[in-house]
């Protein structure tokens, strides 16, 4: 009797959709029935809307297709029609768990385009922001790494955490989630009374919580076997595929824009830039836990030389007077109205700002014809660049690495798909 | 046929599976969830009853008024026959524990086989049916997978539970796992012979390759119960949840408490074959032999003794999932065939060279 061998496919909506996407099987070898594998846009382990069509040799992966866009909401498009302020709130809603540092880096992105520079205390608070949105960040992401890997209750840890930073969003800015914190030349308000006690001391039990993380996966057998050399990204790769932020430094090249690019006042902070060695998974975890401690570290110098002073550009024709001097002049009443209803006047022009965000650059590129509304604005978005390399490392990885990778890639797909 | 024999088997079906393991199975539950939640810094479920302990129920409730759906691209036949095949070996394998002495003059055991590990391992390599059957009938890709993973993973550390387990026996010389308990009731558990004619230079070097024996049972035994950090089958993260992905309402709630009581059962063996079943250290309240009738107080305390002893294992279990990631399939297949397989037999060798070395009367 003879026997042949033929493709079996269940031809599910997923299959069926793979089809009408043109996907094609590419591999020269036969290697018995492969299994097309659709995981996601709903799926545990993909963080958000991320889609993956695997190809399957058994447990080994041999070809990957990643489908991003299942959460486009044509944020730069929005843009285009709204005045540079009223954009700050959809720049929350980019990386989600940072909203503080896009609402820093979209701020700062303006106000190089405008020529302003912030006052040292306004400069100091957005530090405070971007650093308290890294640890968010971060936080978040090993927690639903270790939790893809199967180590549920660092997940529970990092989360305790992260309430203490929720409320210290709170305290800052009257919201937990969509801080929208910053306008174009500063600040909603200054910090509350009482804000940096409890920073200091979230930053003793943040410490304490990095330290209980350790004992749990640092030097833990099995999270060392799934992490170590899978993922390997070499720093050609890095650079080729443009990664940045931990991704990029746990290959081992030291780039960090807060060190090559200084904005803010980054340059007064004594903070050491963690990269990797190996540029696996493992190294990727390092290097965030790492970063964690050196944003501590930059808190803490910031509260201790906090300057005194005012925290926005003081030009009442470009930045929102204070209310009871609207109520009460004639002048700042007309500045007000002129900027709510026109905008601040920007030059034109074109401009393009990346700050060094929890995933990596956030960028911003505007190109102003002048007035308050820009022509064209385009975010370059970290977890964007930094996922088109995931089907080169997927491929030839196990099953189970998939979960592995995306985690230690740590994306949010509001970000990617903006 | 012996009408009385049947009666009280009965009798003890009812009372050992129904009223004891059952309603262990929902504490086991409550247990987890309890102790997940004060290992993470969370409260747990604390709402229905005192201290959330009519949890179980209010789950039990709500499984079975939820809708039960059958997907239309099953195979029926074998959709439905699957979760009963986890559940009912996990109980059958019960039957052969000693879980006490005797009580109103009837031993405490349902069947007292002379073959008792023989049956617990036949029997509980019947579940990796229910679960390959319900991967395969799912006819969905991630069951399918699940169901793939959990048959390699039972399959082979299967051999590695039955290999742990022959040094134990070859040292007792007997099946029959009550008289595997009375012996460790006598003369020392098999982990810990302090007493009785354990507490000798050869019982004490028998107890290496016993411990050895041990710390593959039991690893081997998490790997059959699909627990964390060996629970790929179900392995939430990336096969959503494995070879239950389709099932619902009670089905579903089948392959849940299943892992349960093959988790019981499981620390009932444990505790039976190396922590002495249901006696008490160095010989405390341990009847003279069989023939000896037991007071009615010292039967139900043996018998409190194997559930505290069952308990503070299941907790070990517990605490264990919660602490430990899990790991990859390749590596698990690698630690149970170049690891614990050759632990195993190796350490098969060590107990045959050292029971002859040792043997009483031989000049060594």
């Amino acid at each position: 009797m003879s026997t042949t061998s033929r493709e079996i496919e269940v031809k599910d909506a997923a299959a069926k959709a793979a089809d009408l996407d043109g996907y094609q099987l590419t591999t020269d070898e036969i290697v018995g029935e492969k299994l097309v594998l659709n995981v996601g846009p709903s799926h545990p382990a993909t963080h958000g809307v991320l889609r993956l069509i695997l190809e399957l040799d058994g447990e080994r992966i041999t070809n990957a297709d990643v489908v991003v866009g299942y959460l486009h909401r044509g944020d730069e498009k929005i843009a285009e029609n709204m005045q540079y302020n009223q954009f700050v709130p959809y720049t929350d809603r980019l990386d989600y768990l940072a909203p503080l540092a896009n609402n820093v880096a979209y701020a700062l992105a303006v106000e190089k385009l405008m020529g302003w520079e912030l006052p040292p205390r306004g400069q100091a608070i957005r530090t405070i922001c971007c650093e308290m949105a890294r640890i968010s960040a971060h936080l978040l992401g090993i927690g639903a790494y270790a939790m893809d890997v199967g180590a549920m209750t660092v997940f529970l840890y990092t989360f305790t955490q992260r309430e203490t930073v929720y409320n210290l969003c709170e305290m800052l800015t009257g919201a937990r989630f969509t801080t929208s914190y910053t306008r174009i030349g500063g600040q909603t308000r200054d910090l509350p009374e009482g804000f940096t006690d409890a920073l200091l001391k979230f930053t003793d039990e943040l410490l304490e919580c990095l330290d209980d993380v350790d004992k749990l996966l640092t030097r833990n057998k099995i999270f060392l076997d799934r992490t170590r050399d899978v993922g390997v990204i070499s720093k050609e790769d890095a650079i080729a595929w443009a990664l940045s932020g931990p991704n990029l430094r746990a290959t081992g090249i030291e780039h960090d824009v807060r060190r090559a690019n200084p904005y803010l006042d980054y340059h007064r902070y004594d903070f050491e830039i963690p990269i990797g060695t190996v540029g696996d998974c493992f190294d990727r975890y390092l290097v965030r836990m790492e970063e964690m401690r050196q944003s501590v570290s930059i808190l803490r110098q910031v509260v201790a030389g906090l300057p005194d002073g005012p925290i926005n550009v003081d030009d009442p024709k470009q930045f929102l007077p204070k209310k009871e001097k609207v109520l009460t002049d004639m002048e700042e009443l007309i500045h007000h109205f002129m900027l709510v209803t026109q905008g601040i006047d920007a030059p034109a022009g074109e401009v393009y700002f990346g700050a060094e965000n929890p995933k990596g650059e956030l960028g911003f590129f505007i190109h102003s014809k002048g007035g308050g509304v820009p022509y064209r604005l385009k975010i370059r978005s970290p977890s964007f660049v930094n996922l088109s390399i995931l089907p080169k490392l997927l491929r030839g990885e196990m099953l189970s690495d998939t979960v592995a990778i995306l985690g230690s890639l740590d994306f949010v797909m509001g970000e990617c798909d903006r | 046929m012996d009408w009385h024999l049947l009666i009280a088997a009965g009798v003890k079906i009812v009372v050992f599976v129904f009223l004891l393991t059952l309603p262990l199975v929902a504490m086991a539950v409550w247990a987890e969830r309890r102790v997940s939640a004060a290992i993470q810094d969370r409260v747990g479920p604390n709402r229905v009853g005192p201290m959330g302990l009519l949890q179980p129920v209010a789950d039990g409730i709500k499984f079975l008024l939820k809708e039960d759906f059958t997907p239309a691209h099953v195979r029926k036949t074998f959709f439905w026959l699957a979760p009963t095949l986890v559940m009912v070996p996990a109980l059958l394998t019960s039957a052969v524990l000693p879980f006490g002495t005797k009580l109103f003059g009837e031993p405490m055991v349902i069947a007292d086989l002379d073959v008792g590990p023989l049956f617990i391992f036949a029997v509980a390599s019947l579940t990796v049916y229910g679960i390959v059957l319900a991967g395969w009938s799912s006819n969905s890709k991630y069951p399918f997978l699940g169901g793939i993973r959990s048959s390699s993973q039972m399959i082979s550390y299967e051999i590695s539970l039955g290999l742990s387990v022959v040094p134990l026996i070859m040292l007792y010389g007997d099946l029959n796992l009550g008289h595997i308990v009375r012996e460790q009731a006598h003369n020392g558990w098999t982990l810990l012979p302090l007493w009785g004619e354990g507490l000798s230079v050869r019982g004490l070097i028998l107890a290496i390759p016993m411990f050895i024996s041990f710390v593959v049972f039991t690893t081997a035994m998490f790997a059959e119960t699909n627990r964390l950090p060996f629970d790929l089958p179900e392995c939430e993260t990336e096969l959503v949840a494995g070879y239950h992905t389709e099932y619902s309402s009670m089905k579903f709630a089948l392959f849940f408490l299943g892992e349960y009581a093959a988790m019981i059962v499981g620390s009932g063996l444990c505790v039976t074959l190396f922590l002495g079943g249901w006696s008490l250290p160095f010989g405390w309240l341990t009847p003279a032999d069989t023939a000896v009738d037991v007071p009615f107080w010292q039967g139900l305390i043996h018998i409190g003794v194997f559930f505290a002893k069952v308990i503070a294992f299941i907790l070990f279990f517990i605490v264990i999932r919660w602490t430990l990631p899990r790991f990859r399939y390749d590596q698990l297949m690698k630690l149970g065939w170049i690891y614990f397989f050759e632990i195993a037999v190796l350490n098969i060798i060590l107990t045959a060279v050292l029971m002859w070395l040792l043997a009483p009367g031989s000049a060594a």
